[in-house]
């Protein structure tokens, strides 16, 4: 069994299926990438995954270190090294973001059966790896999120990741609403993680980010369903030729 | 740098830290309900001169004839006739721990009061039921001509400073429950700051209801002579009785020119208290009031801390904190008294409503002709949990001059269910995801506190939070 293994998942929103049997197999170590046109399901997939209420499960499991973790609330999914990068991070006023990091941090380590960090200690790490992406340190005493640019909410997702060191990535659509620069922050950020100890799931509706973190695999989402897998050269294709000549062929197929 | 402490200490449990009950004996209680008589022998109990005797019958016959508010917080289940107006544990107030009562003792340490003392403190008053317990000011404050004590006290030793200023502020007949305290205050905090004298360090009273319907009627007067600074910090805990106890007090506080008073509470109650406190200070020229107010616990609260600016450029502020709870009723706010020109006054609210607790914002802005150049902002925002908290605003203002510049606005949320996912989703649980956001909310106020008190309140919050989830 693959380290991630969603199996005929299907969910649905206020009634209306979206996802309608979606198979994938994650394995440390191996980035992949969900492509797809606006509407096929992606960012339903990615909160399913992490267990929004708002989303219905109706049908199928996902296998992560042993269990199926449909069956877990999301923060003991966050806990057992699931993490999500949000598409649109939520505010909280009044939380600063050191003080929300080192709560959620130990969080995470005091679930694997580690000494949670002091504050001076977590001050250090969290200094370190700001540092790296390139944040500025006094963001650790602003309000989580409040009032940050599109930009700098993504690179505190990314800050987050780097802390909570998860087993299993799901970025959402992380490259929205980023210029030129801050995609490259953000990859180099990605990359820098991306090791034998983690997978990665990049959800993206265009190429443009691949360019900066390379998959391995590459799935089309269309209308609920995974229609198509390959390697890095179908992102490149689907780049070059949009969605709907891929639409086009399953049509063809589903009614020879 | 608390909040692991605070989320560790979750499951610990308010009855446990605050609800425990001594069986105390007393020296001295009057009988249940308020007579003539009563008043006379609390008079009498306290040797106080005659016109203190004199100020407290005016005041009753005055609590007589005045009728209980009907426009605030429901307040039918005040009996005045079961209440036990004075209860005197000892005789005289300790000024070292090892003369107060052992099971006194117990009490505070419990509370922690001793080592906060030793840690942060300049001074300490610790009232139980109606009187001053033990109360320590710092030799080098006392040498610089500070006086800190209980108020029974000052009314013996400093009789015409009292005279000068009790009842000034806060006049015998302004409201029902401010004439009942004049008529059997007891206790309370006296302070007295000389000119250009600076405390650098807060001075701290704790208030504990022990007996059960008690009635608490501490009247503090703090007088900040001209340029000089204080910060009073006041707590208030008591245990969970069936019959309800009546905690009302008044506090009038002086800020001559040039100086600044901070009054900083943190009012815990249990939820069998009735809390109505008659607060007001008098703030003159180029002088800074500030009431930083902090109210979680009791039954009823009704209470408006309130500044007159009398002089030119002088400053006042509120900073409010309200959390109703299940079945309790916050009704706070703000009274902002613009009477000379160049005043400036900040009144910042924010309040919580959990389960079917209700947190009111009741304020008035005052401008009066001739106050020119005022400055006043009000800002009040409410923070519901659930769908049958509730939350109302009632901001009075009556601004009788043109060239001012006024500010107000209002905000209602409900913890957002996106804001809680996306906390969990960092492996927060959703009661640490909700009370995270609730210390976000009251964070402008709570870094007006002590470092201690926001740690402390940071923990009560997260007590209150327990169970709030499912």
């Amino acid at each position: 069994m693959a380290d991630l293994e969603i199996r005929d998942l299907r969910v649905a929103v206020e009634g209306n299926e979206i996802l309608k049997g979606v198979n994938l197999a994650v394995n440390k170590g191996e980035i992949h990438a969900l492509m797809g046109p606006n509407g096929s399901g992606k960012s339903t997939l990615a909160y399913a995954l992490m267990g929004h209420p708002f989303y219905e499960i109706t049908g199928g499991e996902v296998w992560f270190k042993g269990q199926n973790i449909l069956e877990l609330e999301p923060d003991e999914r966050a806990r057992l090294g699931l993490f999500l990068a949000f598409q649109y991070p939520q505010e909280i006023p009044g939380v600063t973001v050191s003080k929300f990091l080192r709560a959620a941090v130990n969080a995470r380590r005091q679930a694997m059966g580690l000494e949670p960090y002091g504050p001076y200690e977590f001050g250090l790490i969290l200094n370190e790896k700001m540092e790296r992406l390139r944040i500025d340190p006094s963001f650790a005493f602003r309000a989580l999120n409040e009032g940050f640019s599109g930009g700098e909410k993504k690179r505190m997702e990314i800050l987050q990741m780097s802390l909570l060191e998860p087993e299993m990535a799901v970025l959402d659509e992380t490259d929205s609403g980023l210029d030129i620069d801050a995609l490259r922050i953000v990859a180099d950020g990605v990359n820098s993680l991306v090791g034998p100890n983690m997978g990665v799931l990049v959800i993206t509706h265009y190429q443009r980010l691949l360019n900066y973190i390379q998959p391995h695999f590459v799935h089309v989402l269309m209308d609920g369903r995974i229609v198509r897998s390959g390697g890095p050269e179908l992102a490149l294709e689907l780049e070059a030729r949009g969605y709907d000549w891929l639409r086009a062929e399953l049509e063809s197929t589903a009614t020879a | 740098m608390e909040e692991t402490k605070v989320l560790e200490t979750l499951r610990d449990d308010y009855a446990e830290r605050y609800g425990f009950r001594d069986e105390a004996t007393y020296l001295y209680e009057t009988p249940r309900g308020l007579s003539r008589r009563v008043v006379e022998e609390i008079s009498a109990i306290k040797n106080e001169p005659e016109w203190m005797r004199q100020f407290r019958l005016r005041a009753y016959e005055i609590f007589l004839k005045k009728p209980m508010p009907t426009w605030g917080a429901d307040l039918s289940g005040v009996d005045f006739d079961r209440i036990v107006y004075y209860a005197r544990p000892t005789d005289r107030p300790a000024r070292s721990w090892d003369e107060v009562p052992e099971y006194i003792k117990r009490t505070f340490e419990r509370l922690g009061i001793p080592e906060a003392e030793r840690k942060f403190l300049a001074g300490v008053e610790a009232q139980y039921d109606s009187e001053s317990v033990y109360s320590n000011v710092r030799e080098d404050l006392a040498r610089m001509g500070v006086i800190f004590c209980s108020t029974d006290e000052a009314v013996q030793k400093y009789p015409d400073l009292v005279r000068e200023y009790i009842g000034t502020v806060v006049s015998i007949a302004d409201n029902k429950f401010a004439a009942l305290n004049s008529a059997v205050w007891s206790g309370g905090t006296f302070i007295y700051v000389p000119p250009g004298v600076r405390v650098e360090y807060p001075l701290q009273a704790y208030f504990r209801i022990n007996r059960e319907a008690m009635g608490q009627f501490e009247r503090t007067l703090i007088i900040a002579d001209e340029g000089a600074f204080v910060h009073y910090v006041e707590g208030c805990t008591a245990p969970i009785y069936t019959e309800d106890s009546l905690h009302a007090a008044v506090v009038e506080i002086i800020v001559k020119r040039g100086a600044r008073v901070r009054y900083t509470t943190i009012q815990n109650w249990s939820n069998n208290v009735y809390n109505l406190v008659t607060k007001r200070a008098f703030a003159y020229e180029e002088a800074t009031m500030e009431w930083v107010d902090c109210n979680i616990g009791s039954k009823v609260t009704m209470k408006y801390p309130a500044v007159y600016l009398l002089g030119r450029g002088a400053h006042g502020e509120v900073l409010s904190m309200a959390f109703a709870g299940d079945g309790q009723h916050q009704d706070t706010g703000a009274k902002m008294i613009h009477r000379a020109p160049y005043t400036t006054s900040l009144v910042q609210s924010k309040s919580i409503s959990k389960g079917t607790g209700r947190a009111s914002y009741r304020g008035l802005l005052k401008v009066y002709p001739g106050a020119e150049h005022v400055k006043a902002n009000v800002s009040c925002d409410a923070l519901l949990l659930h769908d049958v908290s509730r939350t109302d605003t009632y901001p009075t203002m009556e601004i009788q001059e043109q060239n001012v510049h006024i500010g107000h606005e209002a905000t209602v949320s409900k913890v957002g269910d996106e804001q809680i996912f996306y906390l969990m989703s960092r492996g927060l649980s959703e009661e640490e995801a909700i009370t995270m956001i609730v210390n976000g909310f009251i964070e402008p106020i709570v870094k007006e506190l002590p470092m201690e008190y926001a740690v402390e309140m940071n923990r009560l919050i997260a007590l209150e939070m327990e169970g709030s989830v499912g």
